[in-house]
């Protein structure tokens, strides 16, 4: 496996590292958040990181894509942690799209996938009903009905769900909670009558939502993928998605580690930088270890995704592992990122409470470090 | 076939015909053969290994021919040692002198002293040991004190050196000795070799909180010591100490492939001791089994993209500065979290009462006490990341690594 960025991946991190530090820097996402932006970014920068491939990165070449597979993402994604820049690259491609592209019928690729490509449509999944990720707890209902279906119920924190054109909707055909059989998809277009989308401020001021389905009736045609059957991909998606915010949460983490780090250099108390105080020395130490483990699991989960000679329980494995280690060690900085800036470490007008905010968002987001925990062990168990 | 495809099929052709089957096996601890003037064998294989590999001149293949080696160069050395792991060869013997002082003399020992004592070495006649710790020294290693005066052609050796490693099975010792201590504490240090039957040196084995122990306490008492056997400068070993320990690194890994007895599979033992976890307690002890277990799946995948990195030319300097740091704590992690697992089973000692990997286990646990602080204690670890690979400034008082 290999765990290292070849030529092709990193000229491709250069490039999003400059673009975005020159087009979605820090300061960009704090004037979005003074704005109140309901979109939660920008849809110039978007429609520019589209027009440089990034929208394509992990399709095939016959939908347009640039078939870098999930290892191609993970540069972008480091660069959009370093520069905490919002783009609906993860809900409308990572995740709708990969579903669509996965799971949806000639009609419906047709449908989608050209302008989510192209930047022009966007898609969002509306998977979580409750605060904490528990994707086979999916209960929100869809019965039978006449020749298609009737959904009711609720979703809570569907990412970038805003202004989204479609919604790719986990609903329960059959079952209970907990089982992964009965799970089906459902691709809805935003306009479906009884389908209610509501802004979901969140600390990291990016685009969340919750989803309210009261007697949304559609067709056969809305199912996306076979009835009852929707849970391997869902959770195969899922892991895409999990691996990429895996990336975003090292390159944040990184970025605040050289920016904690500088500082322990220049900041200056009882006549000595702060850095050569070993208190601190030891602490800085023990991050940069975490962050050297970080990168090696981030690194193991984005290749598990394109390894052919993976099951799904391996491949989901490694990528909880990359989300466990890339979220704790994540946390574990910018928790100390505040406390090594001391008093201006938590005022606004310091950048380092707009990762941490981001962090926490993004920590819990298709998984906490508990989830990934217990998922590592149940699927090592599994085998 | 071009020559190191030719060298690559004759050294597999060799490696197959001469290395025994029951050399292609893992090895426990009590497989080692150390090279020594009275070598020790554990079998008759062992033995037939230890001298094909001799005659071969493979004990240290890299070497120039003059000094015992086999000149190979390092392509074919990187061929020797791919077709002996993929055949499962043991290492045929273990030898610190070729491992650790080796190098030390082709860079810096006079042409004498290389002609006298490398041949002996690279025929594992000779069985080494490491003179650097002192009682009292601790992590700070330039504090040692055992001196070495000038008495004309030779000097006198009084002191003691501690945590020397079969310091009672070894023939000859290498050390840092104080041979002046008017300069400062750098500048006054010698590296001189010994021979260990020398009237007035005497070795005693220490105990350790885990049992018997390789380690040794030695004493030097009016120890007489021919100058001829000074290694490089008067007064100039403080650089040759570190280049040396530039070495153990590698000897460190290559003895871990072999010699790996107290190793404990966390998952496995989760699964035996832990099967169907109940209540609020055994679910948690779960939980923290299973991130201990992470991080060591996170580590182990940080030493192949380390392997990965090199290979590719890139700098591994800062995740070579990690390794001891993550592994010696993990370790201690897991066996925190082993002992928990096991309850009582864990605690016992030398009784039948308890099965043989039990109590390994709890002598595992108490030597991974030992891992934390030999060959530099974490926080020394720490402090060279700190300042090494995060350049953060030096302070005022305090260790400098």
């Amino acid at each position: 496996m290999n765990l290292r960025y070849n030529e092709e991946q990193r000229l491709l991190a250069d490039s999003a590292r400059d673009f975005l530090a020159a087009r979605g820097p820090v300061a960009a996402q704090r004037k979005l958040r003074d704005e109140g932006s309901a979109l939660g970014f920008d849809p110039q920068l978007w429609q520019d990181a589209v027009n440089l491939g990034w929208s394509g990165i992990a399709f095939p070449e016959a939908l347009g894509g640039l078939a870098f597979g999930c290892m191609g993402l993970g540069p972008v994604f480091e660069a959009i942690g370093q520069n905490l820049s919002a783009t609906p690259l993860l809900s409308s491609v990572v995740l709708g799209g990969s579903l669509v592209q996965l799971a949806g019928n000639a009609v419906q690729q047709e449908r989608w996938l050209p302008g989510v490509i192209a930047g022009g449509l966007r898609l969002a999944l509306a998977v979580d009903e409750r605060a904490r990720h528990d994707p086979v707890a999916t209960t929100l209902k869809a019965v039978a009905e006449g020749d298609g279906y009737r959904l009711d119920g609720d979703k809570f924190w569907v990412v970038d769900g805003v202004g989204a054109d479609a919604y790719v909707v986990a609903a329960r055909t059959s079952g209970v909670a907990g089982e992964a059989e009965g799970i089906s998809l459902f691709l809805l277009p935003a306009d479906t009558p009884g389908l209610l989308c509501m802004a979901l401020p969140l600390i990291d001021s990016r685009n969340s939502a919750r989803l309210q389905l009261r007697e949304v009736r559609v067709g056969q045609d809305a199912l996306l993928g076979a009835e009852g059957q929707g849970w391997a991909l869902l959770d195969a998606v899922l892991d895409r998605g999990r691996a990429c915010l895996a990336a975003e949460l090292l390159g944040i983490a990184e970025q605040l580690f050289q920016t904690t780090l500088d500082y322990l250099k220049t900041r200056v108390q009882f006549d000595a930088p702060i850095g050569s105080f070993q208190a601190l020395q030891h602490r800085a130490a023990r991050l940069f270890v975490d962050l050297a483990l970080a990168r090696s699991a981030v690194m193991a989960g984005l290749a598990a995704l394109d390894d052919d000679r993976l099951d799904a329980a391996q491949r989901g494995r490694l990528v909880s592992l990359a989300k466990w280690k890339a979220g704790d060690t994540a946390i574990k900085v910018a928790n100390e990122a505040v406390q090594m800036h001391g008093g201006i470490g938590v005022t606004d007008e310091l950048d380092v409470g707009l990762y941490l905010k981001r962090v926490r968002v993004a920590q819990a987001c298709l998984g906490d470090r508990d989830f990934h925990c217990e998922r590592y062990a149940a699927l090592g168990e599994s085998r | 076939m071009s020559s190191i495809e030719q060298f690559r099929h004759d050294t597999r052709a060799w490696l197959e015909a001469n290395c025994p089957p029951s050399m292609r096996t893992v090895m426990g601890e009590g497989d080692v053969v150390w090279g020594a003037s009275q070598p020790a064998f554990p079998s008759e294989d062992a033995r037939l290994w230890f001298e094909r590999m001799r005659d071969q001149r493979w004990f240290c293949p890299e070497w120039p021919e003059e000094y015992g080696g086999a000149g190979l160069d390092p392509e074919q050395l990187a061929v020797l040692e791919s077709e002996m792991r993929r055949l499962g060869c043991r290492p045929p013997q273990i030898n610190l002198g070729i491992w650790m002082l080796g190098p030390v003399l082709l860079a810096y020992g006079s042409e004498e002293q290389k002609r006298s004592l490398l041949p002996p070495m690279a025929r594992g006649e000779v069985r080494w040991c490491q003179g650097f710790s002192e009682p009292n020294a601790g992590s700070d290693l330039a504090s040692l004190k055992m001196a070495a005066r000038d008495a004309g052609d030779h000097f006198i050796v009084d002191g003691s050196k501690i945590w020397t490693s079969y310091g009672d099975k070894s023939d000859w010792m290498y050390a840092l000795v104080r041979t002046d201590s008017g300069k400062p504490r750098h500048e006054g240090i010698s590296l001189i070799v010994l021979d260990m039957r020398s009237p007035g040196v005497k070795a005693q084995p220490i105990d350790l909180i885990s049992g018997k122990s390789a380690f040794c306490q030695v004493f030097f008492d009016g120890v007489k010591v021919p100058k001829s056997q000074l290694i490089g400068e008067l007064n100039g070993g403080w650089a040759l100490g570190k280049y040396l320990l530039q070495h153990e690194r590698k000897a460190m890994s290559k003895f871990g492939e072999i010699s790996l007895p107290s190793h404990f599979d966390l998952a496995e033992l989760v699964r035996e001791y832990l099967p169907q976890p109940q209540g609020q307690g055994e679910l948690a002890l779960k939980a923290r089994a299973t991130a201990v277990g992470m991080n060591e799946h996170a580590y182990q995948l940080t030493v192949q993209r380390m392997g990965q990195e090199a290979r590719h030319g890139d700098d591994v300097g800062a995740l070579m500065a990690i390794m001891k740091l993550v592994h010696t704590e993990q370790e201690r992690d897991k066996f925190e979290v082993l002992l928990d697992l096991l309850g009582g089973h864990a605690l016992g000692w030398e009784s039948d009462a308890f099965s043989e990997r039990q109590l390994a286990l709890t002598r595992g646990w108490l030597n991974s006490y030992a891992l934390t602080i030999s060959g530099g204690a974490s926080e020394i670890q720490l402090n060279v990341i700190a300042k090494r690979v995060l350049g953060l400034p030096d302070g005022k008082k305090g260790a400098s690594a």
